[in-house]
């Protein structure tokens, strides 16, 4: 006779523990905030793969201290799958020995902490993913068991309310509960009726309000106020030797301050180039407070987030044309769907990075912190599966010298990758070095792979204070290298530069100065920042955006 | 916060520029400098005096320098300068920016 095979393993562990949690969960699956310890030493066993939420913005930190907390006889060697680790509290898991294994996006704060427990052995490595492959593998083989969420608000029945900052719970809570995981939210408030439902409650197993508003960090804020004269220069290099050079009309742009100015020299420089209404009209972006001028001139018709931004509420809420807005009225945002498109459908990513090596690979790694990739490496890549075509992306791919020797006569485009750097960065550290600091961390960390945030061969554009490189121009590596050493400035790397190959290089618009591009240097001030200060990004806003306390300068 | 003076000298092989009076130009804000520049008689050359918290740039100022000084054909300068941690990027900047007040 047949022996009968047991298909539901995982729903009767499941049931199994949710039995033994039940003492501590009430009316709409509500756990008071001192049976949350208990609750979790009761759904939580030895070497299972939990998932606390949290990511560079929205964290689940009453849950990730609570996690803490747990006696370590019961609950130990878990490994961790999630997004990012910034909490001091995810990072103590590991020291705790209650975490042993650690698969991840990005590391933040505690990037050197990562490192340093790799070393002493207190943190076995997976792997440092993207965003989206992350995600990915939730659906594959790191999917969590139990997952420690975050929303603002539960109703009675156990639905939440994730609103602006959705960011990732959709995707993790769709992975854990469909492989019958267990689901546990902190959310801030419990109320009668949520302004929306965001995550069912059919997929929550437990709710619990926090004794504080979860952490937000307002990661994608720049003071105009520091916005230096040479960020602005790469700003006119940036918009008239590429924006305008391959009308880019789709994007995402990067966290640091290149591209804060960029956003504010739209209505101004911008305008004057005639780019109103041919690039810039679709971005992936989060609420960045210095997209507002451009916004308000018009520039843009769609913008899709990946998060929220602590401040950006009402101006959000009151522009549904541009962004992404539910029934209810105000944002929301998905990592997973915004990557998604970063990926796929946007004809350029611009950003800044910490390090260049002499063939154009570039890192943010140094050699001892694990910072990770976020979702940089997926936008800043060329997308192999995309399909549908742009100009930009069409010109792009037609300027491929080697494309002939890949795909003989079909033709195909390619995603422009921008590097905006200054050649000297912070404390006159090199931007362009023989070894990216990634090689050393991989050694100090035992990583199989140097991490590298955006390969060379996906790099199309490199642009510092001494002109642009047009890789995507480049025969072979002999030129891209000539190439990045014309834009190295005073570096090693720069002082290579053959002053008579860079003069071909020059006539070929393999290398464009910025006199080559005419622009004016003379006119690289802060008069072309649409607004020079928080204050003035209030008053674009008609006082609608209300910048942290931190930002409130004036 | 102890500061390092730097004193060098160069000259560009093509020396036709000057300047007639003194100029000073920037601030020595965070990530800055100002410069004074000064008419000079140098035989031609560029005397430069650097004041900087920082040690272990004097060839990178030499480079920096020296390149402004061929480039835009300088002889017969001082240029004094009092640095606040500038890039190069920031120098050079200043120093065309400098020039461009003498002119001016």
């Amino acid at each position: 006779m047949k022996t009968q095979k047991k298909w539901d393993n995982l729903a009767t562990d499941t049931a199994e523990r949710m039995a033994q949690a039940s003492r501590f969960i009430g009316n709409g699956k509500r756990v008071e905030p001192k049976d949350i310890v208990g609750l979790l030493e009761a759904v939580i066993r030895p070497g299972d793969r939990v998932n606390i939420e949290g990511n560079n913005q929205k964290q689940a930190d009453f849950l990730a201290e609570s996690l803490l907390k747990v006696d370590k006889s019961k609950v130990h060697d878990l490994h961790m799958v999630q997004s990012a680790v910034p909490l001091a509290s995810h990072l103590d898991l590991f020291e705790a020995g209650i975490a042993k294994k650690l698969d991840f996006a990005f590391g933040g704060p505690q990037a050197g902490r990562v490192a340093k427990f790799i070393k002493e052995g207190k943190l076995e490595l997976g792997a440092i993913h993207t965003y989206l492959e992350l995600f990915g593998r939730y659906f594959l083989d790191l999917t969590p068991k139990v997952s420690l969420i975050c929303a603002y608000e539960a109703d009675r029945e156990g639905n939440l309310y994730t609103g602006f900052n959705t960011e990732d719970t959709p995707v993790i809570v769709e992975a854990t509960k469909f492989r019958q995981g267990i689901v546990i939210a902190q959310v801030n408030k419990i109320v009668d009726k949520l302004p929306r439902i965001d995550i069912p409650a059919g997929w929550v197993d437990a709710v619990v309000e926090s004794p504080r508003p979860f952490f937000i960090e307002p990661l994608f804020t720049r003071d105009p106020a520091l916005i230096t004269e040479n960020q602005i220069l790469l700003a006119m290099l940036s918009l008239k030797g590429i924006y305008a050079e391959y009308n880019v009309s789709s994007m995402n742009h990067g966290i640091g301050f290149l591209t804060s100015a960029i956003e504010l020299m739209l209505p101004t420089y911008g305008e004057e180039l005639g780019l109103r209404g041919k690039c810039c009209t679709h971005m992936i972006l989060n609420p960045h407070p210095t997209m507002i001028p451009a916004i308000e001139e018009g520039w843009v018709d769609t913008i899709h987030c990946f998060g929220g931004e602590l401040g950006m509420e009402k101006y959000v809420a009151a522009r549904p044309d541009v962004f992404f807005i539910g029934p209810d009225g105000t944002l929301r945002s998905n990592r997973a769907f915004a990557q998604t498109a970063g990926h796929y459908a946007i004809d350029m990513f611009i950003g800044g990075t910490l390090q260049i090596d002499p063939w154009g690979n570039s890192s943010t790694a140094t050699a001892n912190r694990v910072a990770g990739f976020g979702g940089a490496p997926n936008m800043g890549c060329d997308a192999k599966g995309r399909r549908h075509s742009t100009p930009a992306w069409l010109k792009c791919g037609a300027e491929l010298p080697c494309m002939e020797d890949q795909i003989g006569k079909m033709p195909r485009g390619k995603r422009l990758v921008v590097q905006g750097v200054e050649t000297f960065g912070e404390g006159r550290e090199p931007t362009f070095v023989e070894e990216l600091d990634a090689w050393a961390l991989a050694k100090n960390a035992g990583i199989e792979l140097p991490p590298v945030m955006i390969y060379g061969d996906d790099v199309t554009h490199i642009v510092t204070e001494e002109g642009i490189a047009y890789l995507s121009r480049c025969k072979d590596m002999d030129t891209r290298m000539a190439a990045i050493q014309a834009v190295a400035g005073y570096t090693e790397i720069g002082l290579k530069a053959k002053p008579e190959t860079t003069r071909r290089l020059r006539d070929a618009k393999i290398v464009q100065t910025p006199e080559d591009l005419g622009v004016d240097r003379n006119r690289a001030t802060r008069d072309l920042l649409a607004a020079k200060n928080m204050r003035e990004l209030v008053s674009w806003s008609g006082g609608l955006y209300e910048p942290p306390a931190r930002f409130r300068n004036w | 916060m102890a500061l390092n003076t730097l004193e060098f000298e160069c000259k560009s092989t093509a020396a036709t520029v000057a300047v007639a009076k003194p100029v000073h130009f920037g601030v020595v804000g965070s990530g800055d400098l100002e410069i004074l520049m000064s008419p000079a008689k140098n035989d031609g050359a560029v005397k430069v005096k650097v004041v900087t918290p920082v040690t272990g740039f004097d060839d990178l100022w030499r480079r920096v320098v020296g390149a402004f000084v061929e480039n835009a054909k300088l002889g017969n300068v001082s240029i004094e300068i009092n640095d606040n941690n500038a890039t190069p990027a920031v120098v050079t900047l200043r120093l065309r920016q400098t020039l461009a007040e003498a002119a001016a």
